[in-house]
């Protein structure tokens, strides 16, 4: 009985496999198809909405709010040589705690829930379904963040009485931030798919935002002090606020050089999550 | 069609799939039967290209599971059916999918309806008990039409009315023509649905044979005789030339011979039967049988064991 038969000989290429056929047609499926299936999938889940719902509100609220205090004040020159536009920081560093988290999830949260090897089935092309996750992501938080550091930025402008900003600055501060954040939400999404746990990866995403600046605040010896300079200019919190040229310090990232820095960061971090997603089991 | 040939696949130091060659043809229900950590969930995860094989290789009709353009419409698979984001509905889970291979949307609404989840199809999957799960998973594997079905056990879990529609489900699916190829550790289960048996002990191939075969081979009728007197019946039939097998608990048990033969040899010889019945041997039987050497959990038979520190507890 336990007598394996002799394989079939592998049939030679295009030889026709008898069988059903089925009536719906065939499609070769590309890289359109991915994303409209990741878009579908972004848009029917909940945690979607929460994220971007809480990010619009802490950058809208927050911007709104200290645009109103300061703007409120009767001393002029309040800001000094600053524009208005400054004002925009905190509500987006804030925010970028939803962007990381959302980044996180698109990715790990289809390995929390098995989803992961429904849509592998479904999508062979690993490094398509990749691409796709990052594509939409980075349309919706560049979009979503776009538009509230827009409406942010000229409701700042109007309420504070202030230096009139420089077309460059309206940029930065608009486009600028917007590229950066959802760069910053990218590498989340890819960290979450090298991690494949949601929990862990929004824990190292954050600590990466937080702890160098913390950790140089703390470091007071003088021999560390060019460890700590280096700490504190390149953390993303300072990153960010060069968008609105008001840098901790005057050396260090400057103009549009936080954008690269992250580019950079995030390219490397892809290539690498894509290697070891080709490498491992689903 | 699938192929497999070679098919290894090392966890580390352990082999989960060891050198496994064999074909699922169409137009068939193949039965994938194995006792738990056998490698059947493993063997279908490489099928499907989504854990490579260590060695060895696995066509579906001449190629590579990750060279198919529309992979959804030549293979439909359950693999877990709790692989679903909670979150998500019925539909926009299947929808996504049947977006990522150019399936018409209306699609959707078909399958949900075969599988009789219309009515629920825009609620959260998390709130779906075990069968509607199961047959979302159903819907899943069904929605590309595909030439190709694959299940993992795909009747856990589900009521009798639920087993009897899944068993139709698949000989209908496999009458029309296309491969299905279901994983079970129930014996008796794919006595009733499958027409081919691949059989897998510890990652490697024990049996590929046809049902009809194995049932031929495997029903084995034989007598069951308890005798206070073992010696005195064993010299009996060793006179008549009948062997007998002893079979634990003081029974013995005799291969081709009708019971009325060995009541009327112990009657002339006055030997005291205390058992004499014809026997036949469950599927369920010649599958453990075929797999004893090879199973990996164990459990202990009998009455679970108390707590060893009992008695020293009451003496203390
Ligand atoms: N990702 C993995 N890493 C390590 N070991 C694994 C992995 N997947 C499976 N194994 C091991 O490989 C063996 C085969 O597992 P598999 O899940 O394929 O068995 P199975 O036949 O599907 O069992 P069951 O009937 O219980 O579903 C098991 O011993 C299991 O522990
Ligand atoms: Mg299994």
């Amino acid at each position: 009985m336990s007598t394996p038969q002799t394989p079939m000989p592998p049939a030679a290429p295009g030889t026709p496999y008898s069988g059903y056929t089925s009536p719906i047609p065939v499609v070769r499926t590309h890289l359109g198809h991915a994303l409209a299936s990741e878009w579908t999938k972004i848009k029917s889940v909940r945690s979607t909405m929460w994220t971007l719902g809480v990010f619009l509100a802490l950058v809208i609220g927050i911007g709104l709010l200290t645009g109103s205090v300061v703007g409120g004040s009767a001393s002029e020159g309040e800001l000094g040589s600053e524009s208005a536009l400054a004002l925009g920081f905190f509500g987006l560093l804030l925010g970028s705690i939803c962007i990381i988290t959302l980044g996180v999830l698109t990715t790990a949260a289809e390995y929390g829930t098995g989803m992961i090897r429904t849509t592998m089935t479904a999508c062979p092309s690993r490094g398509r379904v990749l691409t796709a996750k990052a594509l939409v992501f980075f349309a919706l938080a560049f979009i979503s963040t776009l538009v509230s550091s827009s409406l942010v930025a000229v409701a700042q402008v109007g309420m504070v009485d202030a230096r009139e900003p420089s077309g460059g600055e309206w940029l930065k501060a608009t486009v600028g931030v917007s590229l950066y954040l959802a760069l910053l939400g990218l590498l989340s999404l890819v960290v979450g798919s090298i991690i494949r746990h949601s929990a862990g990866a929004i824990t190292i995403m954050i600590g990466a935002v937080l702890a160098p600046l913390v950790i140089a605040l703390f470091m007071f010896s003088a021999s560390l002090e060019d460890l700590r300079n280096f700490l504190l200019e390149y953390s993303i919190p300072n990153q960010l606020s060069v968008f609105y040229a008001n840098s901790l310090s005057e050396s260090g990232p400057s103009g549009w050089d936080p954008l690269w820095i992250m580019l950079g960061v995030t390219a490397v971090a892809f290539a690498g999550a894509y290697a070891l997603l080709e490498r491992r089991d689903v | 069609m699938i192929e497999l040939e070679g098919l290894t696949k090392r966890y580390g130091e352990k082999v989960a799939v060891n050198n496994l060659t064999f074909t699922v043809r169409p137009g068939i229900v193949t039965g994938f039967l194995g006792p738990n950590g056998a490698g059947k969930s493993t063997t279908m995860r490489m099928m499907l290209g989504l854990d490579r094989p260590t060695a060895g290789d696995v066509r579906i009709d001449g190629r590579h599971y990750d060279r198919l353009k529309d992979p959804l419409k030549y293979i439909g698979a359950l693999l877990d059916a709790k692989a679903v984001h909670g979150g998500r509905s019925a539909f926009s889970h299947l929808l996504c999918l049947a977006q990522s291979n150019g399936i018409p949307r209306k699609r959707v609404h078909e399958v949900l309806d075969t599988v009789g989840l219309t009515a629920v199809a825009r609620k959260k999957a998390k709130g779906f008990s075990l069968g509607m799960g199961q047959r979302l998973g159903i819907a899943a594997a069904l929605l590309g039409d595909p030439r190709i079905l694959m299940f993992d056990e795909p009747v856990n879990g589900l009521d009798p009315e639920g087993i009897h529609w899944i068993r139709t489900l698949m000989k209908s699916l496999a009458g029309q023509g296309r491969t299905v190829f279901v994983s079970s550790h129930l014996m008796s289960e794919m006595a009733l649905t499958a027409d081919h048996l691949v059989v897998i002990g510890q990652g490697r191939l024990l049996a590929d044979t046809s049902m009809a075969d194995f049932i031929a081979r495997n029903s084995r009728s034989y007598v069951r005789i308890r005798t206070p007197q073992p010696e005195r019946l064993l010299d009996v039939l060793h006179e008549a030339g009948i062997t007998a097998v002893e079979a634990g608990g003081g029974a013995f048990e005799v291969d081709g011979e009708k019971p009325e033969r060995i009541g009327e040899l112990a009657a002339q010889q006055q030997v005291v039967l205390h058992e004499l019945s014809p026997q036949q041997a469950s599927l369920e039987e010649a599958f453990m049988r075929l797999t004893a050497g090879s199973v990996e959990y164990h459990a202990h038979s009998g009455a679970p064991a108390g707590p060893q520190w009992g008695n020293d507890w009451k003496k203390g």
